[in-house]
Formats: C-alpha cells, sequence, structure tokens
C-alpha cells in the first residue's frame, strides 16, 4: 500500500468514528462541541510550524507561515478557554455552588 | 533515535482528541474532555516543534506570542451572547491558516498529482470559508445587515465564480508550474465565499456556521494529506464530520435541504404571502401574567433569539427561581435551530445558572404541551408556528415545531404584531387561549418578577 493509499484509509475511519461520536454528544451541549473543534481544528498549528520553521524557508513561506502560526494559535488559545468557561457554567440542580 | 519518538507523540495527541469529543456527550464528562484536547495539542505542538525539520524557532515563538496575546482577551472578556460572532471568527482564522499554508506549500515545492490535488481543495476550502465565515461574523455582529441580500441571477453568478474556481484548480493539478494561475484561483475562493454567505439570513445562521465548521475541518485535513501527516488528516476529519452532522441536524430542524438553505435566500420569497389583516389578539399586563404564572402548575418556557437580543435570560433565571419556590414546575424548551447557533440557548441559561435539566430538548417535551399549564413564548416566533404543521403552502411547512399551542394558555412576550425573521405570521397569536405580553422581553419578565414578589408578600 503506498503513502496516499494509507492517508485515505485513515481519512475514512476518523470520518466514521466521528460520525459516531457526534452522534452521541447532547445537543444540550453543540454550542461547546463547535468550539471544541474549532480548537481542535488549530491543529493546522502543526503544518505552520514545518513551514515556519523549516531550513529552506523563502521569505515568502516564512512569512505566510508566521501568520498562519498566529492564526491557529488565536484559535487553539480561545477555543479550548472558552469551551471551558462555558462547560463550567452547566451545573446541575441543586448541584454544588462556584 | 530521538525520531521514533514523534509518531508517537501523533498518535497519542490524535487520542487525546478523540476522548476529547468522546467525552462531549455528558456534561459531566465534558470539561475531561477539553482537557484531553489540551493534552492532545500540547503534546502535537511539542512533538512538531522537535522534529528535525524545524531549525529556527524566532518566529514561530513571537507568533504563538502575538497568538495568546489575541486569544486570552477574547476568551475572557467575550460576553457569552458573543458566542456566535466568536465561533465564526475562530472558522475564518483556521481556515485562514490551512489556505496560507497550503499557498506556501504550492509556491515551495509546486507538487503534483495526488500532493497538488490535495493542495488545490485545501486552499480552495480555506480561502473561501475564511471570507465566508467573516462574513457571517459582520452579520452575527450587525456590521452588515443581518437581512440576505438577493439580486436577479444571484445563484448564476455563484455557481459561475465557484465553476472557475474549479475549473482553475483542476487546471492547475494538471499544470502546476503554471503559476500565474493560481493567484487568480486564490482570489476566486476568497470571492466565492463572500457570495456565499451574501443571501444568507440571521436564521439560517446555525445551518452555514455548523457548514463553515464543516469547510475548516476538510481544509485541515487536505492539508494532513498534502503534507503526509495523518494526525491532521484524523483531527480535521473529526472537525469536518462533527460540523456536518451538526448543520444536518439544523436543516432537519427547519425541514430543509441543504441547497434550501445556501441557494433559497429564505425572507425574500414570503413577500407574496404578506397579507396584513388586521386580527384581533389578547393582551395582558405584567400583574395578570404574574397571577396566571402563579396559579400554574407547570410552565414551560420557549426561548428564541429574541431572548439572546434582550438579554433577558437572567431575569428569566430570577422568575424560574421564585415559580420554583412557590411549587410550579418551571422547564425550558429548546428547539434545535432556536439562535444563531447550535445549542445557543443552551448556553445562554446555563450562563445564568438556570440548571441544565431543566433544559429538554424538543422531542422530549412535546409530548407534555398537553398537560402543561402556561407556555410562555419569549424570543422565539417561528419555532412555535403552528402553521408549519397545518398550512401546506407555508413557506415553513414540515418543519418541527414546539407545540406550545397545545398548552392550556399560552403566553407570547413580543415587542409588536411584526412578523418573525421569516415573515410568516403566526396563527399562535390570534389564538383564544393566547395572551400577548407587549414590551421588551427584559423588562416585561423583570415586572412579572416584581408582581410575583408582590402578590408573595401580600398573600
Amino acid at each position: 500500500m503506498n503513502k496516499y493509499e494509507i492517508a485515505v484509509w485513515v481519512f475514512m475511519l476518523a470520518a466514521f468514528l466521528g460520525f459516531e461520536l457526534i452522534r452521541r454528544v447532547s445537543p444540550l451541549l453543540h454550542t461547546p462541541l463547535m468550539s471544541l473543534t474549532n480548537a481542535i481544528s488549530a491543529i493546522a498549528v502543526v503544518g505552520a510550524i514545518l513551514i515556519t520553521g523549516a531550513k529552506d524557508a523563502s521569505p515568502l513561506s516564512k512569512t505566510l507561515g508566521f501568520i498562519a502560526v498566529v492564526a491557529s494559535t488565536v484559535n487553539l488559545v480561545s477555543g479550548y478557554l472558552i469551551t471551558d468557561r462555558m462547560l463550567k457554567m452547566f451545573k446541575k440542580r441543586g448541584g454544588e455552588k462556584k | 533515535m530521538i525520531e521514533t519518538i514523534f509518531p508517537i507523540l501523533y498518535i497519542l495527541a490524535a487520542a487525546g482528541f478523540i476522548l476529547a469529543i468522546k467525552w462531549m456527550n455528558s456534561p459531566a464528562s465534558a470539561r475531561r474532555g477539553v482537557v484531553a484536547g489540551e493534552v492532545g495539542m500540547l503534546l502535537a505542538v511539542v512533538g512538531t516543534l522537535l522534529r528535525y525539520e524545524v531549525v529556527s524557532y524566532e518566529w514561530i515563538l513571537i507568533a504563538f506570542f502575538i497568538g495568546s496575546a489575541i486569544g486570552i482577551p477574547i476568551a475572557y472578556i467575550m460576553p457569552m451572547t458573543a458566542v456566535p460572532q466568536r465561533t465564526a471568527f475562530s472558522h475564518a482564522c483556521g481556515a485562514l491558516a490551512s489556505a496560507l499554508i497550503g499557498t506556501a506549500e504550492y509556491y515551495r515545492h509546486t507538487p503534483h498529482g495526488f500532493v497538488m490535488t490535495a493542495l488545490a481543495l485545501e486552499t480552495l476550502l480555506g480561502f473561501l470559508t475564511c471570507t465566508a465565515s467573516l462574513m457571517a461574523f459582520g452579520k452575527l455582529q450587525e456590521i452588515l445587515p443581518g437581512r440576505p441580500l438577493t439580486f436577479p441571477g444571484q445563484n448564476f453568478v455563484n455557481l459561475g465564480v465557484f465553476g472557475l474556481a474549479v475549473g482553475i484548480g483542476v487546471t492547475l493539478v494538471f499544470a502546476p508550474e503554471r503559476t500565474w494561475l493560481f493567484p487568480i484561483f486564490m482570489l476566486l475562493s476568497l470571492v466565492f465565499g463572500v457570495l456565499l454567505i451574501v443571501p444568507i439570513g440571521g436564521a439560517d445562521m446555525p445551518t452555514v456556521i455548523a457548514l463553515l465548521n464543516s469547510y475548516a475541518g476538510l481544509s485541515a485535513s487536505a492539508m494532513g494529506f498534502a503534507l503526509d501527516n495523518k494526525l491532521l488528516i484524523v483531527a480535521g476529519a473529526l472537525d469536518g464530520s462533527s460540523g456536518f452532522i451538526l448543520s444536518v441536524i439544523m436543516c432537519r430542524a427547519m425541514n430543509r435541504s441543504f441547497t434550501n438553505v445556501l441557494f433559497g435566500a429564505f425572507g425574500t420569497i414570503q413577500s407574496s404571502a404578506k397579507q396584513t389583516t388586521e386580527r384581533p389578539v389578547r393582551s395582558a399586563s405584567a400583574e395578570e401574567a404574574a397571577e396566571i404564572l402563579d396559579a400554574a402548575r407547570s410552565v414551560v418556557i420557549i426561548p428564541g433569539y429574541g431572548m439572546a437580543v434582550a438579554q433577558a435570560q437572567h431575569k428569566l433565571r430570577e422568575m424560574y427561581d421564585v415559580l420554583t419556590r412557590r411549587g410550579v414546575d418551571v422547564r425550558f424548551a429548546i428547539h434545535p435551530v432556536a439562535g444563531r447557533m447550535p445549542g445557543h440557548m443552551n448556553v445562554l441559561l446555563a450562563e445564568a445558572d438556570v440548571p441544565y435539566d431543566r433544559l429538554v430538548e424538543m422531542d422530549e417535551i412535546n409530548g407534555d404541551f398537553a398537560r402543561t399549564d402556561v407556555a410562555l413564548v419569549i424570543g422565539a416566533n417561528d419555532v412555535v408556528n403552528p402553521a408549519a404543521q397545518t398550512d401546506k403552502s407555508s413557506p415553513i411547512a414540515g418543519m418541527p415545531i414546539l407545540r406550545a399551542h397545545e398548552a392550556q394558555t399560552v403566553m407570547v412576550i413580543k415587542r409588536g404584531m411584526s412578523p418573525g425573521f421569516a415573515g410568516i405570521a403566526n396563527d399562535l397569536y390570534y389564538m383564544e387561549k393566547t395572551l400577548m405580553l407587549f414590551g421588551d422581553a427584559k423588562s416585561f419578565v423583570s415586572s412579572i418578577v416584581k408582581e410575583l414578589g408582590t402578590a408573595a408578600a401580600a398573600g
């Protein structure tokens, strides 16, 4: 199997896993879910780091990579913090007060 | 030797993301999920920084610093009512990142075949999602008019631009060395993103935001294909399927198809059906409303976007407290598309400290309306319109609704008799058992609370 084939397999399995997991998420938490997946999509930072820090990076790709690192860091940081801030608010009746 | 550790870090990171989403299935474990996601992201970033290809760090660290300096204040200062805008903004950032990475990769390697296909997809989705999300942000933040904007031949123009972008993308896949085509490709993708959102109205935002979420994820996944990075593929696929499922749920909750949401431009077709016949309605004061609520045994509150606009959730919680203390069973009925994004109402009510076990989904509560004494509609309109079930010619025909009209008494807090966002008259307001409570949602609820308080002192 060449590496592209493996990549397509990985994508397919991950997509189905995603479908199964998300179907089980309570509609109550759909907003936090969305901001969590936002934060996870900040994984683009991995690609951005590889481009920005590469040995042979041209000024163009360094600039683009730099902006990409900034954009995904904004996402990463605010995504996780806001998700947690939202989830902290969900309390059961008679549950502990903050 | 150290090179063998990186794949392991990436695998653990992917596991962290999967657990993060899995634990979102209940509020009890959800915060654990956030930690799992954070750990996953930390492993991914550390694993990447340590890779031998990465040789210079100064720009990366500066970017981390700037990103955090923007992200942290957003996270703490932003009010909860701005969550839909923040989400749209975040889609824009994520999509911009992957589009720029795709662009940089193209100019660095001018790849061929499979990798170029993935790159083209990544940049197309990235750029169009970026501008589309910024447009959505503008509409939600009310910088841009929230009403759908339409012009003749709109769908033709949109599809033309999209077709052209795809055509150039395909040409680039077969002839990547034609670098002059790439800027045109970028420009067309950016323009299509704008055109896509122009005809979308506020009521369709939940679907569109979920769809943009999906695109941003798919773009990241395409980047994974281009860079041969499985972690990106997995994380992007999770994000993509999440957004896709949410938008399907939203579409189903409106009984509409994707194409209809994207090309239908709700709110314009109804102008013909606007027969403004004056029909009598019954209205009531806060005092009367308080008496009725006080005498009820069960109350179901139906919040909508109007509650968010009026910031009435905290006053509503006070009312919930007073009524609950007097033994009234108060619950909140949440329609899937209430508000401007999936789950919008839940977050606002949770912020106001309403216990989440009092927030009930549509399918669970609909059977109970017939046994409910009072249904109190606050800032919602189309989601309680009985015409959706009875009138086949209605633009919202077949849309699942909250069956508020089956309650013994219906009360509707509304500013005036103007029809809702979709411009459709609501028969619920003209029913015999319906009382219209005219006024601003927040101040009306607070006068009800005041009346309930004086009644308690007197009794």
